[in-house]
């Protein structure tokens, strides 16, 4: 987004864009989206694809544009170098030198400097998350009146799936992308991610999922949904095209954004840096990125069954022909029950870090927070028919899964347990970051009550599908993540960027997304228990008050966006207040850092103490990688 | 330039540029308007002339999709239109020429006609209750009113069957009437239920989901 | 950095009162009117209605779980209030830590029993409930719960075909006749057979209580008592493409006797359809299945 020319007195303009960055990357991608057309536009010939001639669309071509696409914007950044070089001999160049490099320029290429990419994630992700949002907007305007229609019931339709797919598809690193690449390593004592590559291909990877999912309306759009349900989606013209390359890709992306943390985690802690000590919210991003990297390739067979059935004829989900259409069901909540709670999880951890700061206070229950994470991880995986209640698949099963879907409130309520037990007797400070932290706590409360409604199969029987479900999981990714999100940007982006956000545009940020939120989404319950169901372009009319109530709010919260954005502007780009060193009086080792952080981080390994919050106690001790804390323990 | 003005204006260029996409963005979703024609006001009350062809006109978006036309009041001419303008409370007198072939019901129950007036609709001149569900090539259906009807295919061995749309009487067709009324004021949608989307799946991708072409709507007012 | 919260509650350092004590009554006072206010207020206009057997049952499910999630939501809420109100910090310019208080043995275990508890009642008394009378959801070609048939009097069965985008019905005991809008006896056993033509929709009959998605190739069996003469808004409730948001239509429980005379009627309506459909069957692939000229 910024293309703030910050001035640097090195070769001229000419020459710094030339070479494997951005530019090169969107000009080979478009290259490689032409040459795939010109292939699948060849195969077309051949009785293969003969089907889409009469469809007067060419999945093949569509599908084969899109990966020489990526594959030529890939290269184009410079993802193919190094093994390109290897592979020929050559001795390897290593990239990380482009760490070093200054300015601006640095964030429209591949950049290894873990920092450098958790920036990229967070405008890059925050762009989505803007375009996802006015998605939202647009929806809430088309429900203002039960049977006139702004939108077409296509463009409505594909708006909603839009929606859907971009927010679950790019939010899922929301957390993960921006702030666990930025502040794993700090925290675990090391020096950089474990594969700094791949780093920086997840970023790159995400942005050309991005970029095939919105031209998905250049092909009419796909009218799914973000669940993209079979056999409707092979129904739906070639705008399904583009769903299935953006999640595949996401799938990809995911994947290995999971490994490299995990691997990261396990391997590259420094000495003293035990199991027990890592701070909570590496514990968080832990079962994160397991989840990740078990539940997305499901996503990715399920996808790749779906393009073979659209391109080369197979049956996989054609009922009547071997296939079946609980078999995408199945495979997508396989991938997609764990993927709520690699939504949700890092929020828990961002909460948890956070409040020992802001109260002042030791986390309380450490091991039970944990083994909350680790639970919820592990039970994710055991949950998923309960998206298929009422399906009439595995009826008999239904009691298991009714129970293990409830038993998820077991660990989910240990997050809750902790969460109460470190305010108490705290000296709670209303920080911004503070208060996102706490309208989680409500908006996660109402989210995983609602949520039991969801898994009782008697009561999901009238809940199931309606907007009661849609403003279940609103209060839980929504109340749950995005929330986490903001408190995690208003509490690192001092040390991110080197400068202050504005507190006093924060509160208004909170207050009126907080409240807006909030009125948005409960009326939806009522809706839903009222019997509307979700992804309607018309309802009944005695619905209108509340779709109307909802809609005004839905304004408001969009409008509590644009403040923070007013904020990132003003407090970022125009006014620049340079930020303390550790402005919150943390404790935990990213804010021992100085201000900026220096490339690798740490001069040398650091060696830690046995206390990952050492609030109320000694403050320090011998070890730490101590980079003059302003103001610590008095 | 000072360096906080170069900033200043660099973020004034950023916001307008962001400004346009958002615009652009939302643009696209609106302007997908299909066209529109009212019923003809005749002596003999209201008429809607309604035309099914096999393929869109060829300068169309999707000339190889199939789609309905209809006669506006205005110019009395064919022209590319799913949404009808139609007085409320009234009986109207549709008139339907069927240019394309027989495809068959994926429900034969859809055969039977439902909701005209006596329950019947005239082929070709002749008064019918329902057809044999294998010669339908597509279905005239508005399912808030019950109003369903379905359209007699030409024969596949027909000598001079219409290519592209717009389609002369002298190519081969059934010719297919009936009279309804029409509800109180309102937007309803209609909808074929003929598997008649070559190409996809079921038959029922692309012309069969895009309002435009197997889809539409009356615009009771 | 300015106080949002003012409470009027001191925290002496001397007397520090008894915060626990405190909160849970606050709890029980805020957890008793609110059980009391879910219960007998709020109950029974809970959704779907007593339209069916199955429908009220559901309602007095939806009745407990609000009632048991009161205690839950007060507890975490009560406590959020007083802590953020008495724990905060009153001296926000100095930087004093609270007690290291790291975890407290007892009130782990506590917890987990307590949330073990209510999480395998909730388990516990959701199967029973759904084992009983299957609730009126859909459970697949091979039902596990049924309510009881006399047998003087077997149920009704109905056969719901969902296709794009219109439910049509069908009655295998009435000669296979299919009808477009569907007409129920009050006070009988009704046997849903929803199965569909082509992509996944899902039968929602909300007064009734029932939802039953219809699958392509599958007979999802879903069972419903009706009790007196009632109209039911039935939806589509799973995206079935372009007219997903117009797929709705109503539908009566009418008296045994009209709907004898309703079905006699449909039966000679449409004779002319009926012949041509294909014999009865749970299931049905109509050609084209794939992505054929």
């Amino acid at each position: 987004m910024s293309t703030i020319a910050v001035p640097v007195a090195r070769p001229p303009l000419w020459r710094r864009l030339v070479g494997f960055n951005l530019l090169a990357g969107i000009a080979l991608g478009i290259i490689g989206y032409v040459i795939g057309q010109w292939i699948g536009g060849r195969f077309t010939g051949v009785n293969i694809a003969y089907y889409s001639k009469t469809a007067g669309q060419n999945d093949i071509a569509i599908m084969l544009g899109y990966f020489f696409g990526v594959v030529g914007f890939l290269i184009g950044m410079g993802f193919a170098n190094y093994p390109i070089q290897r592979m020929l001999g050559y001795p390897p160049t290593l990239a990380e030198h482009e760490a070093e490099e200054e300015g601006v320029g640095r964030y429209f290429r591949l950049c290894t400097d873990h920092k450098v990419v958790a920036i990229q994630y967070l405008v890059g992700i925050g762009v989505f998350f803007f375009i996802g949002g006015l998605n939202a907007m647009l929806i809430r305007t088309e429900l203002l009146q039960p049977n006139t229609h702004v939108f077409g019931a296509n463009q409505y339709l594909t708006l909603v799936g839009m929606h859907g797919t971009m927010m679950m598809g790019m939010m899922t690193s929301g957390i993960l992308g921006p702030f666990a690449n930025w502040v794993v390593p700090p925290m675990i004592g090391a020096r950089r991610m474990a594969f700094p590559r791949i780093e920086s291909f997840t970023f790159w990877l995400l942005m050309a999922a991005g970029v095939v999912l919105i031209t998905t309306i250049f092909f009419g759009g796909f009218q799914t949904g973000w669940t993209g349900y079979q056999p409707l989606g092979d129904q739906n013209t070639a705008g399904y095209d583009a769903y299935i390359g953006f999640f595949a890709l996401v799938g990809v992306s995911m994947t290995l954004l999971g490994l490299n943390l995990a691997v990261t985690i396990i391997s590259m802690r420094a000495p003293g840096m035990t199991w027990t000590r890592l701070p909570i919210f590496v514990w968080s991003v832990l079962a994160t990125a397991a989840l990740m990297f078990l539940a997305a390739p499901m996503l990715i067979a399920a996808l790749l069954m779906g393009a073979m059935d659209r391109t080369i004829q197979t049956a996989f989900y054609v009922a009547g022909q071997g296939g079946s259409s609980y078999l995408f069901q199945n495979l997508f909540w396989v991938f997609g029950h764990p993927e709520v709670y690699i939504v949700a999880l890092p929020g828990f951890g961002i909460v948890l870090e956070l409040l020992p700061v802001f109260a002042r206070k030791p986390l309380w229950g450490y091991r039970l927070a944990v083994s909350g994470m680790l639970g919820v991880g592990l039970l994710s995986f055991f949950v998923w028919q309960h998206h298929l209640f009422v399906s009439g698949i595995n009826a008999d099963l239904r009691p298991f899964y009714m129970l293990s879907t409830e038993l998820i409130s077991l660990p989910t309520g240990f997050t809750f347990l902790c969460f109460m037990g470190t305010l108490w007797r705290g000296r709670i400070r209303f920080t911004v970051p503070m208060l996102f932290c706490l309208a989680w706590a409500f908006n996660f409360l109402f989210g995983g009550i609602s949520g039991v409604f969801l898994s009782d199969v008697p009561s999901d029987v009238t809940t199931h599908g309606s907007f009661f479900s849609m403003a279940h999981f609103h209060y839980t990714i929504m109340g749950g993540l995005v929330f986490t999100f903001f408190a995690a940007i208003y509490y690192w982006v001092p040390k991110m960027t080197g400068f202050n956000l504005s507190e006093r545009l924060g509160k208004v940020h909170f207050w009126t997304m907080f409240l807006a939120f909030n009125s948005t989404f409960a009326p939806l319950f009522a809706l839903g228990f009222m019997g509307m169901p979700r992804r309607v372009v018309t309802y009944n009319p005695s619905f209108q008050a509340l779709n109307d109530w909802a809609s005004v709010s839905a304004f408001i919260l969009g409008i509590s966006m644009l403040i923070f954005l007013y904020n990132v502007v003003w407090s970022l780009l125009i006014k620049r207040e340079p930020a303390e060193a550790n402005p919150w009086h943390s404790k935990s080792p990213e804010w021992q850092l100085a201000t900026p952080v220096p490339v690798y981080d740490f001069e040398r390994t650091p060696v830690f103490d046995p206390d990952p919050y050492p609030y109320g106690v000694e403050p320090v001790p011998v070890g730490r990688p101590v980079v003059a804390p302003a103001g610590g323990q008095a | 330039m000072s360096a906080s003005g170069k900033r200043l204006a660099g973020i004034a260029v950023v916001a307008a540029i962001v400004c346009v996409a958002i615009a652009l963005y939302i643009a696209l979703y609106l302007t997908n308007v299909p066209g529109s024609a009212s019923a003809v006001e005749t002596s003999s009350g209201t008429n809607l002339y309604l035309a099914t062809v096999a393929s869109a006109a060829t300068n169309d978006p999707h000339p190889t999709w199939v789609s309905y036309y209809a006669v506006d009041a205005n110019d009395q001419n064919w022209r590319h239109a799913t949404t009808y303008v139609l007085p409320a409370n009234t009986l109207v007198h549709v008139t339907i020429f069927q240019f394309d072939s027989q495809t068959g019901l994926r429900n034969p129950f859809i055969g039977q006609a439902t909701g005209t007036v006596g329950g019947t609709f005239t082929l070709n001149g002749k008064t019918m209750e329902a057809i044999d569900p294998d010669t339908a090539s597509h279905v005239f259906a508005i399912p808030a009113i019950g109003l369903s009807v379905p359209l007699y295919g030409i024969s596949s061995t027909a000598k001079n069957p219409c290519s592209n749309a717009p389609c002369p009487l002298s190519n081969d067709h059934s010719t297919i009437t009936f009279t309804f009324r029409t509800p109180a004021k309102g937007l309803y949608r209609w909808q074929c239920f003929v598997p008649c989307a070559a190409g996809f799946i079921q038959g029922f991708g692309g012309p069969m989901q895009t309002v435009g072409y197997m889809d539409g709507f009356i615009k009771v007012v | 950095m300015d106080h949002p919260a003012a409470g009027s509650t001191g925290m002496p350092e001397v007397n520090e009162p008894n915060h626990f004590l405190r909160i849970v009554l606050w709890w029980l006072v805020v957890s008793v009117i609110g059980t009391a206010l879910v219960v007998f207020v709020l109950g029974p206009g809970l959704p779907p209605g007593n339209g069916s057997v199955e429908a009220s049952g559901q309602v007095t499910d939806n009745t407990v779980l609000l009632a048991l999630s009161v205690p839950v939501a007060a507890a975490v809420l009560v406590y959020l209030t007083y802590a953020l109100i008495v724990f905060r910090e009153r001296e926000p310019e100095v930087y004093v830590d609270g007690p290291p208080i790291r975890g407290n043995a007892s009130i782990q275990l506590w917890w987990l029993v307590t949330t073990t508890v209510i999480v395998l009642f909730l388990a516990g008394y959701g199967s029973i409930r759904l084992l009983a009378d299957g609730s009126g959801g859909g459970q697949g070609p091979n039902p596990i719960a049924a309510p009881a048939a006399s047998s003087s009097d077997p149920p009704l069965q109905v056969q719901v075909i969902a296709q794009q985008w219109q439910f049509n019905y069908r009655f295998p005991g009435y000669g296979g006749v299919e009808v477009p809008d569907l007409e129920l006896p009050a006070n009988t056993l009704v046997e849903f057979h929803v199965t569909s033509l082509d992509v996944i929709h899902s039968f929602w009959a909300y007064q009734l209580g029932v939802k039953a998605d219809a699958n392509p190739g599958v007979d999802n069996v879903a069972y419903v008592t009706t009790k007196g003469p009632l109209s039911v808004n039935i939806r589509c409730a799973e995206l079935c493409g372009v007219w997903h948001g117009y797929m709705f239509e109503t539908a009566h429980v009418v008296s045994k006797a009209d709907f004898a005379t309703w079905i006699r009627a449909q039966e000679t309506r449409f004779a002319p359809a009926t012949k041509t459909l294909p014999p009865y069957s749970k299931t049905y692939f109509p050609p084209p299945e794939r992505r054929g000229g």
